[in-house]
């Protein structure tokens, strides 16, 4: 008899150990026979969405059509790019330049489009560099990046850049707490409780786009992690998650879960702009870089900025609140009603979802259980709407659909899950490839999402795809959301890590001004040569200034002499083009930089040191006609302090030949 | 012999013809358009009483390969003469109101065929000009090719296809001959028992 039971349980154990080791369902199982046509886009048909995909660590932001997950553009953003001469011109080498100097790489994180009335407009993409901490806007009507604000006070830019309803602000929260710049810094790290602080940095977005370091507010020593604006309701207020509320500086990973429940900190952005005209702003010197680009000049200038105002949380009480949530929150993220803050607790087993209302309810009467760091801290239960039970395990980021419906990635169990924001009833889940991170709803973040496709990007992608060595291709997955459970349509391969991403309705950026060529009549470039009758080279001791032009099939001049060993000679090439997509490349050999790229009616600059006698060759690089092979030039370099006269020509053999 | 008087319908027909020839002073004539698998959007060239519109540059740097001579608006001496051709039409349409005669208006009406006639050689011959008169350095060059746009309607070109048809400022003038042959059709047809 006991044998028998014995044997009976070892039979079930062995039958379902087999039974749960088969290999565990793949997308090919989870696609339905329709997914293909879902995800199909013809040859020669547009995309409903673009989809603006962070690089995560290459520094860059990359578009792609959604739902075809074709990528159309990289566009460089923090980090250098040989491949456009973005860092490697003269014009773009400013936007590169920090209060360190200049820096060729970052690490991009978030991408954030830019409001009306908490809606996507389609005029800007800002996205956070993490390293380095700094903001950048790129112009949709151009595709480039237009703009780039360093941030003082501030280690590992992390929670940016977030945007308020009307794009008054985009914010920034530091992940790493630091000693502030203006404090010295030169202190024991085992004294991060009493040296080490946190800023958050409120940035202001002018008519044009155009960004100013407005205000930062100090807090106490925390790991800011993600960011929502409020809306609605809840405009003028902003939530921050937090961890390492412990304050640990070693193994967080064990010394910073140590809390049942971390914060989410609100702020009161409208009151902090009261403070700041009231006169409470404290000016602090510090120091900065704010680089723009010159649509005129297409040239980008920095500028060392030296101040900023800062606000302190602790003794200015009703600008910050901290709201508990468990445990190390992560994603922060507001319903488009602007009515609930969902905190993503990645160590939790369950969302806390907190209502705007209790909490505006919470702080008038005082439903306080002491303070952190002199800011009052609010009742779990006050500011609660209520918890999503048994989600899944480690909950992320949080989108909405507009339709009353919250969906949250989770890294730990690799799945999204779809739930109901008002019953918090968990509705559908669908399991992603793999270990899935931010997820994007084109607007779903907005007050307006348009809900038809849901993508999630993805940390782990081992075989979804041919594997290339031991570095393996970074990936997303698109999801039909219009029905009542989710649907794999695509998995699509993207660059570097696809952090977080915005889409947009395509018609809503291409009918909204978009530049197809620069006129040569605006250009403004110090060094333009607006036709071939311009060009020409000139001497101030070392330096050379060759004035070219470029336009199918030759450059003006193409054969120049008289350059010397040590010359500093500056190409700067003008496309004379006045064509949709016709731009030029400019590359020379030996040059140890990069290639120019140059937009129709742009002018760009390359820097270039020859270091050896002989002939030069040099090329356009961007297939630009029939002839672009006879696209073609030779520079002559002679001894330094040879007396070969400085001479240019293009169509005429020059100089004459002496006998 | 006498001058028959024209009927007040065809006084107001008059009117309108004045005011075609007028009208086309301000909006092109004729136009030649370009395809080519690499411009979806297509390329045109718009010939207007007193110039040439349109994508100018952009065809002038493309028959830098075939070596066809740059098109410009100073090298054609009909651009000086035409809007005064067309303003004295429209003057004479309006003064054949007072005028009144169907013999005058008959006579116009000739010289306005005759002129169409002359103006379509003229248009032939820089055709056959720019399509023939080819760089011999050009970097593009087939054997017994030429590039000369059709008068009127389609010709293939090498890779583009070319569409030489009225623009609005034609059909204005197309209008305008039509209604001065219905005129003297009516008051030599019709008019006949007068
Ligand atoms: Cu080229």
């Amino acid at each position: 008899m006991k044998n028998k039971f014995v044997k009976a349980i070892f039979a079930i154990a062995l039958g379902s150990a087999l039974f749960t080791s088969c290999k565990p369902k793949n997308s090919g199982d989870a696609v339905s026979g329709d997914a293909a046509q879902k995800a199909y886009v013809a040859p020669g048909k547009y995309d409903e969405f673009y989809n603006f995909v962070s690089g995560g660590f290459s520094g860059q932001l990359s578009v792609y059509g959604l739902p075809s997950g074709r990528l159309f553009r990289v566009i460089p953003v923090f980090s250098v790019d040989p491949e456009k001469g973005w860092g490697y011109s003269e014009e773009t080498k400013p936007m590169l330049n920090t209060s360190n100097g200049f820096v060729p790489w970052d690490d991009l994180h978030h991408t954030e489009m830019s409001q009306t009335n908490g809606e996507v407009d389609g005029r800007w993409v800002f996205g956070n560099a993490n390293n380095t901490p700094r903001i950048a806007r790129i112009d949709l009507k151009t595709f480039k990046t237009a703009e780039i604000i360093e941030l003082p006070n501030s280690g590992g830019n992390h929670s940016s850049p977030f945007i308020t309803e009307n794009t008054e602000y985009v914010v920034a929260g530091t992940r790493f707490s630091v000693p502030a710049d203006y404090a010295n810094g030169d202190v024991a790290i085992n004294t991060y409780k009493e040296n080490f602080k946190g800023h958050i940095s409120f940035v202001k977005v002018g008519k044009e786009g155009e960004m100013d370091l407005a205000f930062q507010i100090v807090t106490p020593g925390v790991n800011f992690d993600l960011s929502h604006a409020g809306k609605g309701k809840s405009h003028g207020w902003f939530f921050f998650s937090c961890y390492n509320t412990e304050q640990a500086n070693t193994l967080l990973e064990v010394n910073a879960s140590q809390r049942d429940k971390d914060f989410i900190m609100a702020v009161n952005w409208k009151k902090a702009e009261e403070y700041i005209k009231a006169g409470k702003g404290k000016k602090q010197t510090v120091k900065y870089a704010h680089n723009k680009w010159n649509e005129k000049t297409h040239t980008a200038t920095s500028e060392i900025k030296n101040e900023v105002l800062v606000l302190d949380a602790a003794a200015l009480k009703d600008i910050c609140y901290m709201i508990p949530c468990p445990k190390s929150p992560h994603g922060c993220d507001v319903d488009p009603t602007g009515e609930y803050i969902v905190g993503s607790g990645k160590l939790a087993a369950l969302i806390p979802v907190f209502s705007f209302d209790k909490l505006m309810g919470a702080i008038k009467n005082k439903k306080f259980e002491g303070d952190y760091g002199g800011i009052n801290v609010v009742k779990y239960e006050a500011a609660l709407h209520g918890e999503v039970q048994k989600p899944g395990l480690g909950p992320l980021h949080t989108e909405f659909d507009g339709r009353g419906n919250a969906y949250t990635t989770f890294f730990v169990s690799s799945e999204v899950v779809k739930w109901d924001i008002k019953s918090l009833k968990v509705l559908d889940r669908v399991p992603t490839y793999y270990s899935v991170g931010h997820l994007c709803i084109p607007g779903g973040d907005s007050k307006k999402p348009f809900g038809k496709y849901l993508i999630a990007y993805n940390k782990i992608t081992k075989d979804r795809y041919l594997p290339t060595g031991p570095e393996l291709a970074q990936s997303a997955q698109i999801f039909d959301i219009s029905g009542d459970k989710m649907e794999l349509v695509l998995d699509f391969p993207t660059i570097g890590e696809p952090h977080y991403a915005q889409a947009a309705p395509a018609d809503l950026i291409r009918n909204n001004g978009q530049l197809k060529f620069y006129k040569i009549a605006d250009n403004n470039h110090p060094f333009v040569a607006k036709g071939e009758k311009e060009a020409k080279v000139t001497r101030k001791g070392n330096r050379v200034d060759v004035y070219m032009t470029s336009i199918r099939s030759h450059f003006a001049p193409d054969n120049i002499e008289g350059i010397k060993v040590g010359d500093e000679v500056y190409f700067h090439v003008t496309n004379l083009e006045q064509d949709w997509d016709v731009p030029h490349g400019f590359a020379i050999k030996g040059a140890d930089n990069g290639e120019l790229l140059i937009m129709p009616g742009e002018t760009a600059t390359l820097k270039w040191v020859p270091k050896k006698t002989g002939i030069w060759p040099m090329y356009c690089t961007d297939f630009c006609s029939a002839l672009h092979q006879e696209m073609q030039g030779y520079v002559r370099v002679s001894p330094a302090g040879s007396s070969v006269p400085l001479s240019w020509s293009v169509g005429t053999n020059l100089p004459k030949a002496t006998k | 012999m006498k001058n028959i008087k024209i009927s007040s319908l065809s006084k107001v027909l008059l009117v309108i013809t004045g005011l075609l020839f007028f009208g086309a002073l301000f909006v092109p004539m004729w136009q030649i358009q370009l395809e080519a698998p690499q411009y979806p959007e297509g390329l045109v060239l718009r010939l207007h009483a007193n110039k040439i519109g349109g994508d100018v540059e952009i065809i002038n740097g493309l028959n830098h390969y075939i070596g066809m001579a740059t098109l410009h608006t100073e090298n054609f001496f009909e651009f000086k003469v035409l809007p005064y051709v067309f303003g004295t039409f429209a003057l004479i349409a309006i003064l054949l109101v007072f005028v009144a005669k169907r013999k005058a208006v008959l006579a116009f009406l000739i010289t306005y065929v005759v002129f169409i006639a002359l103006a379509a050689v003229d248009f032939y011959r820089w055709n056959y000009e720019y399509g023939h008169n080819l760089d011999p350095n050009a970097a593009i060059r087939v054997p017994g090719m030429a590039y000369q746009p059709p008068l009127i309607g389609y010709k293939q070109l090498l890779n583009f296809g070319a569409y030489s048809i009225p623009d609005t400022g034609g059909w204005m003038l197309t209008a305008a001959g039509i209604l001065l042959f219905l005129i003297v059709l009516k008051e030599y047809k019709f008019n006949k028992n007068n």
